[in-house]
């Protein structure tokens, strides 16, 4: 397959970007997206250009360091990882424009790749049992409802790409915060520091940088774990109950 | 912030429930309103009486009113807020505009509820201070023997010229395009909506933008295309 690459290119941080229009020539049809864009750096590297920077690591779709926005939809027309989108998914001869995710929370880093570290913040703030649980327990040890456990694990899919702030509008990372709130709120290990919890991680996304939720729901179409945008209904009351608990100075 | 729960009120989450909170206040009123315009269907007699309790209410009216214009001050200053934020987190548009999975209602929110506030101002000084048409302050009618305004032919002269009218259902129009995103969201703001209960608030939230939309331009479309109140025309 043939097609024309609309890359965005951008030597640094603090450099201005630009448009560059590369041929991606004869792509197999079952090579993944990743895999062409290695294909066309290769022909990059021949022709002594700078080849196109952009993240990766598992490429199997669990690890969510894959990025780009393909024509404007994060993770493009997959509804997974970018990783997992396959070039017959495109029509012969498309034109493909390729840009970094965009947040002012993610500065980008060179062309295609962002840092994401913004969220590791978030996480260091908060998404996490300060307990020590040790090595994983019997299955039974910890009484868990089938609903509540299937519940959490809805929410624990999160891998953390940034696909759903890179979606929304606002660049809100509601979802990415709301997921992890749920996943670790939901649990017997987690309970105990909920309003703690929720109350850190939404002060730190707010101080980050990230916009402000307008309800149009793009974060959970892109979703690559499919996590639905009702955690942060969730989210929304749980930070208002530990609000009220803080202020009458009943949280942990 | 030293107020106990200033934190929460200017947090992101915070903002928002303000948005949402005066939402509520502000449908509510736009139903009231409705059911009291709803009298001109039955009658000068009906209507200009409901106008001369309304009148008679005196300083609590005026506390309603306030307490509305505050409303509708902090349902935009908290929208304007959460914008400006919005727009400093994603300065960098991206190059190829897709809406993903959003509605038409949702995104020309800030709009339609401009363009509707534009439209109060219209509506205000039309109908309730009588600065477009000040003989409007002069009609009055006889009930039950008493001299009062005569707000049936004020608004059936009103919307007798049809460019008033075609405002009017214009923006009642914008106006459901605003609640059939506001209603069913502002649940989600809440904290009060779930996967199974999102659908149910979304096609409630339209049901009733649209029915309030079809109510209130029933008086300028009857009076226009269907000669109501053509009486008292002078």
């Amino acid at each position: 397959m043939n097609f024309t690459l609309r890359v965005w290119r951008q030597n640094g941080p603090a450099e201005p970007g630009r448009f560059e229009e590369y041929p991606a020539l004869d792509i197999p049809a079952d090579a993944s997206f990743l895999e062409m864009l290695d294909i066309v750096n290769e022909g990059l590297i021949h022709k002594g250009v700078e080849p196109v920077q952009f993240d990766h690591d598992c490429r199997e779709g669990i690890c969510g360091t894959c990025s780009l926005t393909i024509d404007g939809v994060p993770h493009g027309p997959g509804r997974g990882t970018t990783c997992q989108l396959y070039m017959r998914k495109f029509q012969d001869r498309d034109v493909i424009t390729i840009e970094p995710f965009r947040a002012a929370p993610f500065p980008v880093v060179r062309d295609l790749a962002v840092d994401r570290r913004a969220f590791d913040r978030i996480i260091q703030s908060g998404g996490f049992i300060s307990e020590r649980t040790g090595s994983a327990p019997d299955a039974n040890a910890t009484p868990i409802p089938k609903p509540t456990a299937d519940f959490a694990m809805d929410a624990a899919a999160c891998i953390g790409c940034a696909a759903c702030a890179a979606a929304c509008p606002n660049s809100s990372a509601m979802l990415f915060v709301s997921a992890k709130i749920g996943h670790l709120g939901l649990l017997p290990q987690g309970i105990a520091e909920k309003n703690r919890r929720v109350l850190n991680l939404v002060r730190t996304m707010d101080e980050e940088g990230f916009g402000n939720c307008s309800n149009y729901y793009a974060c959970e179409a892109v979703c690559p774990a499919g996590i639905p945008a009702s955690f942060i209904a969730r989210m929304n009351r749980e930070y208002t109950a530990a609000s009220v608990k803080e202020a009458i100075g009943a949280t942990l | 912030m030293d107020l106990p729960l200033g934190k929460w009120l200017f947090s992101s989450l915070g903002k928002k429930l303000v948005v949402a909170i005066t939402g509520i206040i502000l449908v509510s009123f736009v139903v009231g309103h409705l059911l009291g315009n709803l009298t001109f269907f039955f009658g000068p007699d009906l209507i200009n009486a409901y106008a001369l309790k309304l009148h008679a209410l005196g300083p609590l009216l005026w506390v309603i009113r306030l307490a509305l214009l505050a409303t509708v001050v902090l349902h935009i200053g908290f929208t304007m807020l959460v914008w400006k934020e919005n727009q400093a987190a994603r300065p960098q548009k991206y190059a190829v505009n897709a809406p993903i999975q959003t509605t038409i209602f949702a995104r020309t929110m800030r709009l339609t509820g401009l363009i509707v506030l534009a439209f109060i101002a219209f509506h205000l000084a039309h109908f309730t201070l009588h600065l477009i048409n000040p003989s409007y302050a002069t009609l009055h009618t006889d009930l039950d023997g008493q001299q009062v305004h005569d707000v049936y032919r004020m608004v059936v002269l009103g919307f007798s010229n049809p460019f008033v009218s075609g405002f009017y259902i214009l923006s009642l129009a914008l106006v459901a395009f605003h609640l059939s995103h506001g209603i069913g969201s502002l649940f989600q703001t809440l904290g009060l909506s779930s996967q199974t209960l999102r659908p149910v608030y979304e096609a409630t939230g339209r049901i009733v933008a649209w029915a309030l939309f079809a109510g209130y331009a029933a008086i300028p479309v009857s009076v226009l295309f269907f000669g109501l109140g053509k009486g008292v025309r002078p």
